[in-house]
């Protein structure tokens, strides 16, 4: 692996995580991917190491660090199991509009509970029509005295059930379209918040999906995140500096796979020698390795670059969740390819690893609208 | 409660290899870690201070690099560390070691419990908890699987045996020797680390523990190794499958034909 030169501090969440992947999360994986149980304990172990806490300021309990380092932790996770590793990412993607939009009083009230993993955070935006159109929601919030009541549903919410804090969007104002969506904090157990059908999916079993319901549900005035109609930028905002950490779990998919692959074809005899001496192998496993490395090259870069806080990121993570993706796609894929038939059983791992990577090139934005954001980007660039 | 816990750092391996000379370990080129049932014994001790309140000082006897085991340790939750470390210590057997520790540990004082694995991966003797036991003049309860009860003046633990356990009661202070049923050991926590990072060791030399030099490293250690061998690998044994009387008749015969 390149030598990408991290702190002492970033080593130790790296060398923290790896222990609980190690220890914790191996073993566990195919139980969680056969059961779909949410895996509550390795979140615990999680939350001990104070990971929840990265990339949360230190005022509010956290350790200070940012975008970069919950990447370290979640590449860490998911090459043991992209799943759990899931678990732990989707709690920032919820604090991240808490990070960037919230009040004190807001931030002084969730963020130490996020920090120390007491509570999971979650992200609400897609509804069942608005999918990549996510101005085209139905769910309203009207301001009642000092309140505000929230009617619709979310669907597809990562966590959904296990998590504590949610944010999620509603429009306060149809007649304005995407200019009059708002952000709440939701916290569960509000009353007319209920939780409705679990997703059971093909890969990240670990994690839950769920849809949230919610039913003339008061959150106190409050609640709102910055000011009434921003939500919708908000939540793009939120997509720019999330997407690393997406691309950090396809690069730990991809790593994950290619470890499996490269240790199977060392192993596997036919022909009377080692398939890793057959140089067809070798260059499938070269391939592999590189554009793994191009991955978490381009995914550090990016992350590297929010943290610096550079202005305009969103092109450049947009090109790292997508290339990220893409990436652990096709590895995870070869990797069942070099493991043969046995690869497409599920008593071996890489199948498992197939699965869990096709959702990094679906969600937080499909990698054709990531296309979308990098052609609009460098059409703009061509007009300065 | 104070609690101190006696850690070795040992090569990770359990293939050691040994100098055919000298008969010592060869440590290089090695990676060192904290002996995986020292582990245990920290965790033990960091769990009583969490819910006894007092502090965990971890102490291990060593060159200077043992210094990292000590910062693991740290990270792992123990409060205080000391290095025990001085050339006359070099070559020291179980006795010498033991009584070193013991020095350093009357030296700090002030404990209520001494915890130690119940062996190290390297040497495999298990005679350095009870030593320091020994040396210090108090009870001991080896092979420690749980602890039942900590009151304020005794302890009751379960010991391991061959066909199951004992209880055993003792007062305090007292010298426990813990196996890997009693707990599972933490991951560190990034606080933990850094922590760990910045924490001030104490190195103690020969002069500071008030030792009698005789009693020291190679002078101190009456153990002579006078051979060491890897013991021959067990031969495989023949299955007799098939249909059980068959393979019994089969057995049968060749019982008569080696040994009856």
């Amino acid at each position: 692996m390149i030598d990408y030169l991290l702190t002492e501090e970033q080593k130790m969440i790296r060398d923290i995580s790896r222990q609980i992947t190690d220890e914790k999360i191996r073993p566990a994986a195919l139980e969680h991917d056969k059961t779909g149980h949410f895996p509550h304990d390795i979140v615990k172990v999680m939350a001990q190491s104070d990971l929840f806490g990265v990339y949360i300021p230190q005022e509010y309990g956290g350790m200070g660090g940012g975008i970069f380092d919950i990447c370290l932790a979640t590449e860490e996770f998911s090459r043991g199991c992209a799943g759990i590793a899931l678990c732990y990412a989707a709690s920032a993607l919820g604090t991240y509009p808490i990070l960037l939009f919230g009040s004190e009083e807001q931030k002084k009230k969730y963020l130490p509970l996020i920090a120390s993993g007491k509570k999971l955070g979650a992200f609400g935006l897609t509804e069942p029509s608005a999918g990549s159109d996510a101005s085209a929601m139905l769910t309203t919030a009207e301001l009642k005295g000092d309140h505000y009541v929230i009617n619709g549903m979310k669907h597809f919410v990562t966590s959904g059930g296990d998590a504590d804090i949610y944010t999620i969007i509603a429009m306060t104002n149809k007649a304005r379209g995407a200019r009059g969506a708002s952000l709440f904090v939701v916290e569960k157990g509000t009353p007319g918040f209920e939780f409705g059908k679990k997703e059971d999916k093909m890969g990240i079993r670990a994690s839950s999906t769920r849809e949230l319901i919610f039913t003339d549900c008061k959150v106190p005035k409050e609640n709102l995140l910055g000011k009434e109609g921003m939500g919708f930028i908000a939540a793009m905002r939120t997509l720019d500096i999330s997407r690393p950490g997406i691309g950090a779990q396809a690069v730990g998919i991809a790593q994950g796979a290619l470890d499996h692959a490269l240790k199977y074809a060392k192993q596997r005899k036919q022909f009377g020698k080692s398939i890793l001496t057959f140089q067809g192998i070798q260059w499938m496993l070269a391939d592999m390795a590189a554009q793994t490395e191009a991955a978490r090259a381009l995914v550090y870069a990016s992350a590297r670059e929010i943290d610096a806080g550079c202005k305009d990121v969103g092109k450049d993570s947009a090109m790292a969740k997508m290339f990220a993706s893409d990436v652990a796609m096709k590895v995870a894929t070869d990797a069942v390819q070099i493991f043969g038939g046995y690869g497409y059983m599920k008593e071996y791992p890489v199948e498992k690893f197939m699965r869990d990577a096709k959702i990094t090139q679906i969600y937080e934005g499909t990698n054709q609208i990531q296309r979308n954001i990098i052609g609009l980007a460098l059409m703009k660039e061509t007009v300065q | 409660m104070n609690v101190v816990v006696c850690i070795k750092q040992v090569p990770e391996t359990t293939q050691v290899k040994i100098d055919p000379i000298t008969k010592n370990l060869i440590r290089e080129g090695v990676k060192s870690i904290i002996n995986p049932y020292d582990l245990y014994a920290i965790e033990e001790g960091v769990r009583i201070v969490e819910q006894h309140g007092g502090k965990v000082t971890v102490v291990t006897m060593g060159p200077p690099q043992a210094e990292a085991a000590l910062r693991e340790a740290i990270s792992l939750g123990a409060d205080e560390a000391i290095l025990v470390s001085d050339r006359a210590f070099a070559g020291a057997d179980t006795l010498a070691t033991s009584y070193t520790l013991a020095m350093a540990i009357k030296k700090i004082k002030d404990y209520d419990l001494i915890i130690c694995g119940k062996q190290a991966i390297d040497g495999d003797t298990a005679q350095v908890g009870p030593g320091i036991a020994a040396h210090l003049d108090i009870p001991q309860i080896t092979y420690v699987r749980k602890i039942e009860a900590l009151e304020e003046k005794s302890i009751t633990a379960q010991r391991t045996t061959e066909e199951g356990y004992e209880v055993l009661q003792s007062p305090l202070p007292c010298l426990l020797t813990v196996v890997k049923e009693i707990n599972n050991p933490r991951i560190p926590s990034l606080k933990g680390k850094m922590k760990a990072k910045n924490a001030a060791i104490l190195t103690w030399k020969a002069a500071d523990i008030e030792a009698e030099s005789d009693r020291l490293g190679i002078a101190g250690s009456p153990t002579e190794v006078w051979k060491i061998y890897t013991p021959p690998a067990r031969s495989k044994g023949q299955i007799y499958d098939g249909d059980p009387e068959g393979a019994v008749n089969a057995i049968v015969a060749v019982l008569k034909e080696h040994l009856i």
